[in-house]
């Protein structure tokens, strides 16, 4: 069971959160103008690296909010965890 | 026959003030307090113990804890029976009672022991190649086949044993109290640290326990019993006794069993470490020649722990096999408990071990450069015959000594416990001079110490577990203080030989069987067989031939099987390679993995404030995900089908009354909740007016409907919506994820108020009137109330919302009102209700009214893959504003024109109920496989309209209407059914818009 820091709220075990899948996805600003194949990206394709990836986590079972990991797919370590409005310095 | 024959008359770590009697197999027995049932068994010379899985030997004791392959018992009967336990590991209580899980009927003469002498068809594979084809037979076979092999029995009571579960964190665990884990708690213990020990057995010590050693100028139990006491003055050091580290899983979460008498049976500790040190020592490797198997064969450090640590000698007259010095120890250790040793065999040419001297001065016979080749007797040790060997494993052997004994102590060397060090991802390596595996590379934050990382010598794994336990400590951020381990007089060595078979006197592949895994019965000639055949990977191996599953997970033969196995594919063993390990690292008892979250406690209930009446009115209930719903209201001994008939025909002709306090509620109010709510529902949400309620869908982005439910306006910046009863939760965690994650500069507050109020529905031609003779401070009537509104109210002074709605069909309210005035509401509602007949249902009913008129119920007529447009709802989409899945709907796959649409379907006979669920085909009599045209989402009896209903998606079934089409379901006869509209009742609307 993963260790991992909520930025705001600090360690806490991996059942008091969800998991919210890869990181940076943004929604389009205008659906419309873009192509089938656009779209589907937008909604379908994800990187599933080896190694490093972003992803979003939510502390569902604590103060509820979303935040930014990089965690990695095989170790799965945690490197790092950032809240929404942080730089994403990495 | 004298009480415990085999009872030395002083020593070891048993209570001889405190004897118990004990049973097994159906006959008394006596032991001590300090015993397990294992050594209590020896004591009283009983060997024979189990039958073996697949060929029924006859087995007796091999080992000493986890590894026992053989003496797997159930224990105790009724509610709290254990099956499969191993007699090593349970600790001997008064008035126990054990049975053998194989063997019947009787352990002497098992029945299935045929199946040793019809062994060459019992081969590797056996199982597979015969019974799995045909393949329908299977579940014949392996009913008869589980019979023979015994597997003891489940309790058929519930358990009425509490367990429990305790979460914990600490800086340093470690697992394992030998010498090498006791140092390192020591270690980190001193330095500061907050420590967690645990060790599997009743006293700690490991090895040491009742050894001749001497520690620090004391005897070994005197300088444990000082590290004893040191540890307990360290008020940050938990030391756990009976308790297995028996899973490591990501970030150093590892699991602990703990056995605990009293009101709890055991305890499973849940430990987050920051640093962990793995000491959990080594498995001594058994030696694999003919009949190996037979009771009195066992492991060396086996037959010495009993001496030592039980007072418990296994035979009187031993040999011993060995490729390593312990064996020589071991053959002093039975010299000095008065046993005779008629030979230490040595497979090695040119061993010159320290111990040898004593040996040889005392008469003990050394056959160095020997090998025992074969054992006599069946059901216990008679004798061994032993062949001269030169070291060459092809060289065939002639085995002419023959040496009459009752036990044979064998030693192959030494495996390290890399089991939770593999469980934690660390790779293991195979290390050449030393002949086993060890921890490599790790992952997690853990050491390994003392044997279990390869150390054979005592000093070595106290200065291993101690700097392992200082580097744990200092790693925390602490500071270690200077430490020296304790000196020991002796130094042992090893000097290990590796051989991992025996060399056949005859074809190996055809003398007597040569045991690699006696649980599963695998032998050296199954290996070979299973390489024939062309498994040649170790995990196919593995599964091709049964080695290492079971019990003990192969804790004994699983590295003699990967040597054999290289041997035959004449490969190193380092490029076989070991199997996976996983947890848990010994057996663990179902009732410890659910802890406390059985019965009451296995799940979460909700009930409605309202619940208390429903049940003095004797309704019954459903569960709608944790939620308790009344699901109808019986009278007079009704059956579910007359209950709904008469609910919905009162609530249309007059008046009924439900709980619908579990629908999701949203408080969403803030100078953007407009903008945040056109962006999630479809409809025009700017347009509505303060006072206006809308019915509202939501979608994934992905187009299809997600949730569904009325949506009101109650002032300019605030909003409430209702969602379905399943998706409260996951309503509120979508709304909340596009606030953060994706438009976090708007203002809007989200508040989830499903549980502060509960929601009264009123339904029926006199729900009006109802309010009214109550009493209502506001205008009821169709003009200053109209349909899909709502106001704040007083009703019988209470402060209520009032939404004039309807998911009946008919002139409806939902009265929503502070839950702690709920239950006092509905009573008085229910009083005044009396002359307009008022009747109360439930979910069955409420589900009736809403297909009557063609309302969708999200996830039973939707799954995930339904649009807005496939149901018919085209009309809900706002065509000026972009909203969540809007894109997806003009995807190619969106707007293919033989989508399956939501339609009423009504069957040919007008009588038959279709079964929810069946598929629709256009052709009755088609073969198989038949394309389906649809399936069947919602299907009841309609009192009301004097005829069955079903509701249900249909490709292109919009423009079906009128035609038929064939309900199918299991093996009844395929049901014609008419496609109609969904909305059977009052089509326009009137009844609920003008009632
Ligand atoms: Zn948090």
């Amino acid at each position: 069971m993963l260790l991992i820091r909520c930025p705001w709220c600090g360690e806490r075990a991996e059942t008091e959160f969800s998991y919210g899948g890869e990181a940076g996805i943004k929604r389009p600003a205008a659906p419309d103008r873009l192509s089938d194949p656009e779209w589907a990206d937008y909604l379908f394709m994800r990187r599933n690296p080896r190694g490093a990836h972003r992803e979003l986590w939510n502390h569902a079972q604590g103060c509820r909010r979303w935040f930014s990991a990089e965690r990695d797919t095989v170790s799965y370590r945690i490197a790092r965890t950032w809240r929404l409005d942080e730089e994403d310095s990495g | 026959m004298s009480a415990q024959p085999n009872r030395l008359p002083e020593g070891g770590r048993i209570d001889r003030t405190r004897p118990l009697s004990f049973r097994f197999n159906r006959k008394t027995y006596e032991g001590f307090a300090g015993d397990t049932l294992a050594s209590a068994l020896l004591a009283n010379d009983v060997h024979l113990v189990g039958r073996s899985f697949k060929l029924h030997r006859p087995r007796g004791i091999v080992g000493l804890g986890p590894e026992e392959p053989n003496a797997i018992v159930q224990i105790g009967r009724g509610a709290t029976t254990t099956p499969n336990l191993r007699a090593t590991q349970v600790a001997l209580e008064e008035a126990l009672e054990a049975h053998p899980v194989r063997g019947w009927p009787g352990l002497r003469y098992d029945l299935g022991y045929v199946a040793d002498f019809a062994s060459r068809l019992f081969g590797a594979g056996f199982y597979y190649k015969t019974f799995m084809s045909p393949q329908r037979s299977w579940p014949v076979y392996e009913k008869l086949i589980r019979r023979a092999a015994g597997f003891g029995s489940s309790p058929t009571e519930p358990d009425t044993d509490r367990y429990e579960h305790v979460n914990v964190h600490c800086d340093v665990l470690v697992a394992g109290a030998g010498p090498a884990g006791l140092m390192a708690a020591l270690a980190a213990a001193k330095s500061g640290a907050r420590v967690i020990v645990a060790d599997e057995l009743p006293e700690v010590g490991g090895t040491l326990r009742g050894s001749r050693e001497a520690l620090a100028g004391k005897s070994a139990d005197d300088w444990l019993e000082d590290v004893v006491s040191e540890l307990d003055a360290h008020s940050d050091v938990t030391l756990l006794t009976r308790a297995c580290v028996s899973g490591y899983f990501d970030h150093n979460f590892l699991t602990i069993v703990e056995d605990v008498s009293g009101h709890v049976r055991q305890r499973q500790w849940r430990a987050r470490a920051r640093q962990v040190v793995l000491a959990q020592g080594a498995f001594e490797r058994p030696l694999v020649f003919c009949n190996n198997d037979r009771p009195g064969v066992m492991m060396a450090s086996a037959v010495s722990t009993y001496i030592n640590r039980y007072a418990v000698r296994a035979g009187s007259r031993a040999v011993v096999f060995t490729n390593n010095d312990s064996g020589y120890r071991t053959a002093l250790d039975l010299r000095r408990a008065g046993a005779d040793v008629e030979a230490v065999v040595d497979s090695r040419l040119h061993a010159e071990p320290v111990e040898g001297e004593a040996l040889t001065e005392d008469g003990v016979p050394l056959l160095r450069g020997h090998v025992v080749c074969d054992v006599a007797g069946v059901n216990r040790v008679r004798a061994v015959r032993v062949a001269k060997w030169n070291g060459d494993i092809s060289t065939p052997v002639d085995a002419t000594i023959n040496i009459d004994c009752d036990l044979v102590a064998m030693s192959g060397g030494f495996s390290p416990a890399v089991h939770l060090f593999s469980q934690s991802g660390g790779r293991i390596e195979w290390d050449l001079a030393r002949h086993c595996f060890v921890p490599g590379d790790r992952v997690q934050a853990c050491r390994v110490a003392g044997a279990a990382n390869g150390m054979w010598s005592l000093a070595e794994c106290l200065g291993d577990g101690l700097a392992a336990g200082r580097a744990a400590a200092e790693a925390c951020g602490f500071e270690a203080p200077e430490l020296d381990a304790p000196a020991v007089d002796a130094e042992h060595a090893i000097a290990l030989e590796p051989l991992w078979r025996v060399p056949a006197t005859t074809d190996p592949d055809r003398c007597p069987k040569q045991f690699i895994d006696f649980q599963n019965d695998v032998s050296v000639a199954d290996v070979r067989l299973a390489v024939r055949e062309v498994y040649r990977n170790v995990e196919h191996v593995k599964r091709y031939t049964a080695l290492g599953f079971g019990t003990d997970q192969g804790k004994l033969g699983n590295i003699n099987g990967m040597a054999v196995l290289a041997e035959c594919l004449d490969e190193p063993i380092a490029r076989v390679g070991t199997t996976t390990f996983r947890p848990p690292y010994t057996p663990v008892s179902f009732g410890v993995a659910a802890g406390e979250g059985v019965g009451d406690l296995y799940d979460p209930v909700r009930k409605t404030a309202i619940h208390e009446w429903h049940e003095e009115a004797g309704a019954e209930f459903e569960n709608v995900g944790q939620w308790h719903r009344p699901w109808y209201f019986p009278r007079d001994g009704e059956n579910l089908h007359a209950a709904v008939a008469r609910e919905c025909v009162a609530t249309r002709r007059s008046l009924g009354i439900m709980d619908a306090s579990t629908l999701g509620k949203i408080d969403v109010r803030g100078p953007d909740a407009v903008t945040f709510l056109e962006r999630i529902y479809t409809h025009d949400v700017g347009k509505m007016q303060a006072g206006r309620c809308a019915y509202g869908i939501m979608l994934g982005e992905d187009g299809m409907l997600k949730d569904d439910g009325v949506m009101a306006r109650l002032s300019e910046q605030r909003f409430y919506l209702t969602t379905t009863t399943g998706g409260a939760a996951a309503v509120l965690a979508w709304l909340e994820s596009w606030l953060q994650t994706e438009w976090p500069e708007l203002d809007v507050y989200l508040t989830s108020l499903t549980d502060q109020y509960s929601t009264i529905a009123v339904a029926g031609p006199n729900s009006r009137r109802l309010l009214e003779k109550v009493g209502c401070d506001i205008d009821l009537s169709h003009d200053a109330f109209p349909f899909m509104s709502t106001r704040e109210a007083e009703l019988a002074n209470v402060p209520v919302s009032l939404f004039r709605v309807s998911f009946s069909g008919e002139l409806a309210f939902e009265v929503n009102i502070d839950s702690g005035h709920a239950l006092a509401m509905w009573r008085l509602l229910m009083d005044a209700g009396g002359e307009f007949d008022i009747t109360p249902y439930g979910t069955e009913t409420m589900h009736v009214l809403r297909a009557e008129k063609g309302y969708v119920i999200v996830g039973q007529d939707t799954d995930g893959s339904v649009t807005p447009v496939d149901l018919g709802m085209k009309w809900m989409l706002s065509k000026e504003k972009d909203y969540l899945g809007r894109r997806s709907l003009a995807r190619p796959d969106s707007t293919r024109e033989d989508r399956k649409q939501f339609v009423g379907l009504l069957s040919v006979d007008g009588s038959t109920v279709v079964p929810e669920g069946a598929q629709l085909v256009d052709d009755s009599s088609a073969q198989n496989p038949v394309p389906m045209c649809g399936h069947v989402t919602s299907s009841y009896r309609s009192a009301c309209l004097g005829h069955p209903i079903a509701l249900g998606l249909v490709a292109a079934g919009r423009a079906r209407k009128g035609e038929t089409v064939y309900a199918c379901a299991g093996d009844v006869e395929p049901v014609p059914v008419t496609i109609t509209s969904p909305v059977f009742y009052d089509p326009k609307g009137d009844r609920q818009r003008d009632g």
